[in-house]
């Protein structure tokens, strides 16, 4: 078994895709250098500033020059500093990379990863701690992708890279660092579109993503000791969406909960409960309970920040509500 | 290599069989544009429907010089360029129409003509959309090792968008084969150029970043065709990226329907000077590469070719219902 990170898990499997295949490249912002979260580290010095290009800080250019490498053979990898800054890309991946194939009659494809990461609890404020993947899922075209720990970045970028369509991979700027092991001979990669059962239960459901993955399951642990059996599902893709595994969960334990770190409002959750009302509503004991964050935007104050953000006691009073 | 503004590397200077070649492409789109519109006004050609009536030197100039697989990209005004660059005529218009026997199926429609055979790689509704595709495709061909030149036009409009300085700036960064080529038409959509910036010349602004450019006469093909020769050879040798300013006259209205009172009309004798088809002729019937009857023979010819596109478009059917579903991602 060896140890890792989530950061290094990306750089590793990166390595592993350009080792591979010379047409996967790698753009961003201080890419060469490894990036602040060092999850490019060590990629130039093996494969040159060719394939691993620094840019300016020019994120909607950096991103049309992907889609346009991609359209021209290249398997092209932007890494967008932070979610918050896709708002200044958003055109060039919405309004090009989504729709090349579509408009061009299936004549183009854009074989492309976006890498950004998001999230809270860094005291980042309002403009580098969002969650915006809900964004992302509203673009016919698009996948999206939400690995919540290394065995997932394992799994699951592969696939992404070697995908034909656009691809965003959102990550989590808290789980960078977060230490974990994984099998000697390596994670095998899994296709797009299946969640993870992480814990088995029978009482009600939790749906959770990205960093509330680890707060469901410590909040599972702790029904688990009232009695109170959990499962505990990370869908890992929000498109495709493996609703058939969630469905098929609820269905047995009638009660579903789901957690994400954006805010409720419009969040990813609220297509989860909608989806799965329509394919097993007789099947609900209760009423969906959404857990994400509060209606405003992120606070600096560390009082504030950490009173927003969903966690463990968020996702337990969302299970009390279920359990009725 | 030394930044010149104001200036391009010449060559390309025309004979009686370019002539002819530019003349025949220029009437094809004036003809198939010119038949758009009432095709547009009944209903038969769906969505915005930008004209380049008077704009067409600068697609003939510029596309009939680029191999197939010598990659253009374009923007909303885009018939000209696709026409020149080879799309055949009766799929564009079926694409017009939304027609399942459209270059892109009926789906993308006149903002979005792709025709890969012929290395169109697209059109965009979004204005300076694809600027920096062309980098990216330029740059894939350098690190692919074929290193082709790439075309991407835009409009004077463009040049005030963000995306243009960035796309500026990363092709001179990384010395791509770029062609970046301007139809400085006068008008960003309703409004005259002189509303919208103080730089007086889009070319002002390829200095600054150190991009060789040129302001050239958009409509005299004899002068696009000579200031593109220059900048393909030396973009085709791996050099660049190359801005090229043609100052050109729109002769229709922002799209089909406008208001189009913003515009001062032209006269006709103002026009006749300004005509790229007309002065062409002029050009060779004094250079004795062909007399007027030899243009009216081509213009007969390109109106019978655009009479047999509605009749191709026409004929085909409107695709298939799963389209949508089956195209939204590529497999």
């Amino acid at each position: 078994m060896a140890e890792t990170t989530y950061a290094a898990t990306v750089a590793a499997t990166l390595a592993a895709a350009m080792r591979a295949d010379e047409r996967v490249v790698v753009f961003g912002e201080d890419v060469a250098l490894g990036g602040p979260y060092l999850t490019t580290k060590g990629l130039a010095e093996e494969f040159g500033t060719d394939r691993v290009v620094n840019t300016p800080i020019s994120e909607a250019a950096i991103c049309g020059v992907a889609v346009g490498a991609a359209q021209s053979g290249l398997r092209p990898v932007v890494e967008v500093m932070f979610v918050d800054f896709l708002t200044l890309a958003l055109d060039q991946l919405v309004n090009g990379a989504a729709k090349a194939h579509f408009m061009s009659g299936g004549q183009l494809a854009v074989p492309m990863v976006l890498r950004t990461q998001g999230g809270a609890g860094q005291r980042g404020a309002a403009q580098h701690s969002q969650s915006l993947e809900s964004w992302l899922v509203h673009v016919p075209g698009l996948k999206v992708v939400v690995p919540s720990c290394a065995r997932e970045v394992a799994a699951l970028l592969p696939t992404a890279l070697a995908d034909p369509n656009p691809v965003v991979v959102v990550e989590s700027k808290t789980l960078y660092f977060r230490r974990e092991t994984l099998p000697d001979g390596g994670v095998e990669p899994e296709p797009l579109g299946r969640a993870r059962v992480l814990r088995r239960g029978s009482d009600v459901t939790v749906v959770a993503t990205s960093r509330m993955v680890h707060d469901a399951l410590e909040a599972a642990a702790e029904l688990g000791a009232q009695g109170v059996e959990a499962e505990v599902i990370d869908p890992r893709t929000l498109v495709p969406l493996d609703l058939p595994a969630i469905a098929g969960s609820v269905a047995r334990t009638g009660r579903l909960v789901v957690a994400h770190e954006a805010v409720r409002q419009g969040g990813f959750g609220a297509e989860i409960a909608a989806q799965v009302q329509e394919a097993c509503f007789y099947d609900l004991d209760a009423p969906i309970a959404r857990v994400g964050a509060p209606f405003t935007p992120v606070p600096l104050s560390p009082a504030l920040e950490d009173a927003y953000l969903p966690g463990v006691a968020g996702i337990l009073a969302g299970v009390r509500s279920v359990l009725g | 290599m030394a930044v010149e503004t104001g200036r391009h590397p010449g060559g390309g200077e025309l004979d009686a069989v370019v002539a002819q070649r530019l003349l025949t492409t220029m009437w094809r789109i004036r003809a198939f544009e010119e038949r758009l519109e009432p095709l547009k006004r009944s209903g038969t050609v769906h969505g915005l429907t930008h004209l380049s009536i008077g704009q067409e030197a600068v697609a003939a100039g510029v596309c009939t010089q680029l191999a197939d697989d010598e990659p253009v990209y374009s923007n909303h005004r885009a018939n000209g360029h696709a026409l020149a660059k080879g799309v055949d005529m009766g799929r564009l218009l079926a694409e017009l129409m939304g027609r399942a026997d459209g270059c892109c199926r009926g789906l993308g429609g006149s903002m979005h003509v792709v025709d890969l055979a012929h290395g169109f790689l697209g059109a965009t509704g979004v204005v300076g959309g694809n600027l920096p595709l062309a980098v990216g495709s330029a740059l894939a061909g350098r690190l692919l090792g074929h290193g082709r030149p790439v075309v991407v036009f835009f409009g004077d409009g463009a040049a005030q968008a963000g995306i243009f300085a960035e796309s500026l700036n990363l092709a001179s960064l990384w010395r791509v084969p770029v062609v970046f080529v301007c139809e400085n038409n006068g008008f960003a959509e309703f409004t005259p150029r002189s509303a919208h910036t103080r730089v007086a010349r889009v070319s002002d602004l390829a200095a600054p970043f150190h991009v060789a450019a040129a302001t050239i006469d958009g409509n005299d093909v004899a002068e696009v065709h000579r200031a593109v020769a220059g900048m393909l050879a030396e973009a085709r040798a791996g050099r660049g990226p190359f801005l090229l300013e043609c100052l050109t006259q729109r002769l229709s209205g922002h799209y089909v329907g406008d208001p189009g009172g913003y515009r001062t009309a032209l006269g006709d004798e103002a026009w006749r000077s300004k005509d790229p088809i007309e002065r062409l002729v002029r050009r060779a019937v004094a250079s004795g590469w062909f007399d007027e009857a030899a243009s009216r023979t081509v213009e007969a010819a390109a109106r019978g070719e655009v009479e047999a596109a509605v009749a191709f478009a026409s004929a085909s059917p409107f695709p298939d219902p799963g389209l949508p579903a089956e195209l939204t991602y590529a497999r």
